[in-house]
């Protein structure tokens, strides 16, 4: 259906000239001359399980050739039909339950369900240099490597119509393994900014508030400000 | 009418306000066309790729207010990939050149930026009015020139636009001598408020009259700035955060008891229920309730509130009401016309959720309904065309089924019967949303019966190229048309091509077209922008030989008089 799901497709990125790798090479590429939109913005919405695949049936078709990064032919894009504020809303609110659940707080009149799928929602990206930020959904990445992808395409390779968010930037990007000028990083619950890629997957996506990708000069001593906020959280 | 001079008839037209009528006026005669474009004082532009703004000057030299629309409404729902198109920056220039004296701008689904927003600010000495719905692509950065360059503004609105809160000083631009305020929406920022500097303008704002706040008001600025201006008609509290200081509670109270005009509420994000009675003094007088974003807040507490509200006439509400708070708002909110229930559980099986009967309650006990969004997770056609019986004056009227595919649950038969129950006793429809298991049928009864009709969206439905074709040839008045994961082919798409000069628009995503369809559209209608939306393929669709029979991911199509857009990104592809 949507180009999500037709990740497996790896297209070299001919037009930039990028021999893009990222975390051993495994990863399967997603050729998007036009910008990382189908990933990027705002929204995949988790769905259920009873969806027939009437118009996942493409999807499903390309999924058998997905790469390394499985993908998920139970989601449908854009279906309910909410616009992505509620979503955002819904998707709080849903943290904020698992949160609370977590910590064992009670709350008098709400209801909880403990076992309810979180809604990570949408989580805003700045990156150091650009004006306006954007949105990327979290629950439509299965890992790091595939939310580095996603934000590479996003802003390294945005189409001529976006302004700002094109141009200088031609060389390969590590944003993980911090040899580019790049670094990814992210703020979480306590506040604090962190490097991309410490925690478990699950843990860091229940944690995450914002990501920014970061000047690699300006990234210094956050690793040992991991450390410290590693040791609080563990209070 | 010949024989008065053109300002006798210009003062006529005066009064003649709505775009339609307008239209209509300019095609009586020559003499009628020309008094009424140098009349014309609001322009209204539904897609902003239909005119250029060069063409738009041309014909009306004199306007002071214009909307435009830009990204088609699917694109609420992220079905338009980012960078598609719809961008103001050509229409602010070209006005900027012009000698347009520009006042109110309202737009849509557009892609707007701090440098537009600058040139705006500075180039029209008495602009007045921005109105900003679901747009993006600026900053908090852009309305601090809004906020100083406009010295004269009444309204700056921002609906659930994506902003980039730079955590600036934008409020704090607003000249002390800005005393014109009237319209302060900023609901839809993220980011923390200069709660000093908006305090100060809201008080020295006595024409204030519509004020919404973001999240990061606390309760005490809030009953401050209730207290500032008890005038104030329309409010947004934000957060509504409680804190547990008994104090700011017994401040918010006296402020809210002031405000004897308040007529509609919103926000309520963080809410925590308790705190919904301080309300309970002005809830008489209300006419519009929006707790569509107060998921903090339980059906028991909502219920409380709404049992206050009897002079309701617009109720947003989310789904955790559940049945017997619809029952409870039947049986309250006797003016109710609009009614919009929207979910809290996407992933289906919630038990606080509404169902078949609440919808029912409600057209039973409304009689004035007309407007109706609802979100649910069940549906028979018992029960709509027991609404249809009860509710025949709907104007506008969408269901969304949450599952795709729903049949009614209790007969397992298709809910074709419920929607054309709707469509027959509704003669005045003009939009619809369908949903659940339906097949062509439907769609025969949507064409047989809705002649009124000018919007359909149309999801996971119908069988054949029949359903489709149902619906071009029956509805006359169409004008928007939107379908997704239907299997509507290219017999359909083509059958009527110059049908789609009487509408606006057609969306068709996930469907059966074929890229050789669309190519023999384009043929056929040059004055039609065919654009193929394919953000993978691109232009492989070339390459490989099966070219003519390779489904289209996206359809996008819309009449237009300037031809080829040439701002469209790499993965539109403009037959």
């Amino acid at each position: 259906m949507i180009s999500e799901l037709e990740m497996g497709k790896a297209e070299s990125e001919l037009e930039l000239g990028l021999g893009l790798s990222l975390g051993g090479g495994t990863a399967a590429k997603i050729g998007k001359p036009g910008g990382g939109g189908a990933w990027g913005e705002r929204g995949r919405l988790l769905t259920a399980k009873d969806f027939p695949s009437v118009g996942s049936k493409r999807a499903a078709d390309s999924a058998s050739h997905a790469g390394a990064s499985p993908p998920r032919s139970s989601q449908v894009v854009g279906w309910p039909p909410i616009g992505s504020h509620r979503m955002n809303s819904l998707a709080a609110k849903s943290a904020r339950e698992e949160e609370e659940a977590g910590k064992k707080k009670v709350k008098d009149d709400e209801p909880k369900d403990v076992n309810k799928k979180v809604q990570v929602g949408f989580i805003k990206v700045n990156m150091d240099g650009v004006a306006i930020g954007r949105k990327v959904d979290l629950n439509a990445h299965s890992s790091y490597e595939n939310l580095a992808q996603t934000l590479e395409d996003m802003f390294f390779r945005g189409n001529p119509g976006t302004i700002g968010l094109t141009g200088q930037f031609t060389k390969p990007l590590r944003l993980l393994d911090g040899s580019s000028e790049f670094v990814l990083t992210y703020e979480d619950k306590e506040g604090d900014w962190m490097l991309v890629g410490d925690v478990p997957w699950r843990m860091f996506i229940t944690s995450v508030k914002r990501l920014r990708v970061m000047k690699t000069s300006e990234a210094n001593g956050l690793a040992a400000r991991h450390q410290e906020s590693n040791e609080r959280q563990r209070k | 009418m010949n024989y008065f001079p053109d300002e006798v008839i210009e003062h006529v037209f005066d009064f003649v306000t709505s775009h339609k009528d307008r239209n209509s006026i300019s095609l009586v005669c020559k003499s009628w066309f020309k008094i009424e474009r140098y009349s014309r004082q609001n322009v209204f532009i539904g897609n902003c790729y239909s005119i250029s703004p060069e063409r738009l000057l041309r014909r009306f030299p004199c306007f002071k207010s214009l909307t435009l629309k830009g990204k088609p409404h699917f694109a609420d729902f992220n079905l338009v990939p980012h960078g598609w198109g719809g961008f103001v920056q050509p229409w602010i220039e070209a006005l900027a050149r012009s000698r347009v004296g520009l006042e109110e701008l309202r737009l849509k689904r557009m892609v707007v930026t701090d440098e537009g927003l600058e040139l705006l600010s500075r180039s029209f000495v008495n602009f007045k009015s921005l109105v900003l719905v679901s747009c993006e692509g600026f900053s908090t950065d852009g309305l601090a020139s809004i906020a100083s360059n406009c010295r004269h503004l009444r309204d700056l609105d921002l609906q659930e636009n994506e902003i980039d809160d730079h955590r600036g000083q934008w409020l704090s631009c607003f000249p002390e001598t800005c005393t014109s305020v009237v319209t302060l929406n900023f609901a839809c920022l993220e980011g923390e408020t200069n709660l000093v500097a908006l305090e100060r303008l809201v008080a020295r704002s006595p024409n204030l009259r519509s004020l919404k706040l973001n999240r990061a008001v606390p309760l005490d600025a809030l009953a401050r700035l209730m207290a500032c201006a008890p005038q104030i008609v329309d409010l947004g509290v934000g957060s509504y955060e409680d804190e547990q200081d008994s104090e700011s509670c017994l401040k918010l109270q006296a402020a809210i008891r002031k405000c004897t005009s308040l007529r509609s509420l919103s926000g309520f994000l963080e809410a925590a229920p308790h705190c919904l009675s301080a309300f309970h003094p002005v809830c008489h007088n209300l006419t519009s309730l929006n707790l569509s974003y107060a998921a903090e807040i339980h059906g028991s507490h909502l219920i409380k509130l709404i049992e206050h509200c009897k002079k309701l006439q617009r109720l947003w509400i989310l789904d955790s009401i559940g049945d017997k708070g619809l029952e409870v708002v039947a049986s309250t909110c006797k003016e109710l016309q609009e009614l919009r229930v929207f979910p809290t559980d996407l992933h289906g099986g919630g038990n606080t959720a509404v169902t078949e009967d609440g919808l029912v309650a409600i057209s039973a006990g409304c009689p004035k309904l007309h407007s109706i969004l609802y979100f649910c997770q069940q549906m028979t056609n018992a029960a709509l065309i027991t609404v249809a019986r009860n509710c025949p004056n709907f104007i506008r009227f969408r269901l969304c089924i949450l599952e795709p595919h729903k049949p009614d649950h209790v007969t397992s038969q298709p809910l074709d019967e419920g929607f054309g129950a709707i469509v027959q006793a509704c003669k005045n429809l003009k939009r619809l949303s369908v949903s659940g298991l339906l097949t062509d049928q439907v769609f025969l009864y949507i064409g047989m019966f809705a002649t009124q009709l000018e919007m359909l969206s149309i999801a996971f439905a119908g069988d054949t190229d029949k359903g489709m074709l149902y619906v071009l040839n029956g509805c006359k008045k169409m004008r928007k048309l939107e379908i997704r994961d239907s299997p509507f082919g290219d017999a359909a798409l083509l059958a009527d091509v110059n049908k789609y000069e009487t509408m606006r628009s057609l969306w068709m995503s996930s469907c059966e077209v074929t890229l050789g369809g669309c190519k023999r559209l384009a043929r056929k209608a040059p004055w039609l922008n065919v654009e193929i939306i394919n953000e993978n393929d691109n232009n492989r669709m070339e390459e490989n030989g099966y070219e003519g029979r390779q489904k289209v991911d996206k359809l996008y199509l819309y009449r237009t008089v300037v031809g080829t857009r040439v701002d469209a990104p790499p993965f539109v592809w403009i037959l």
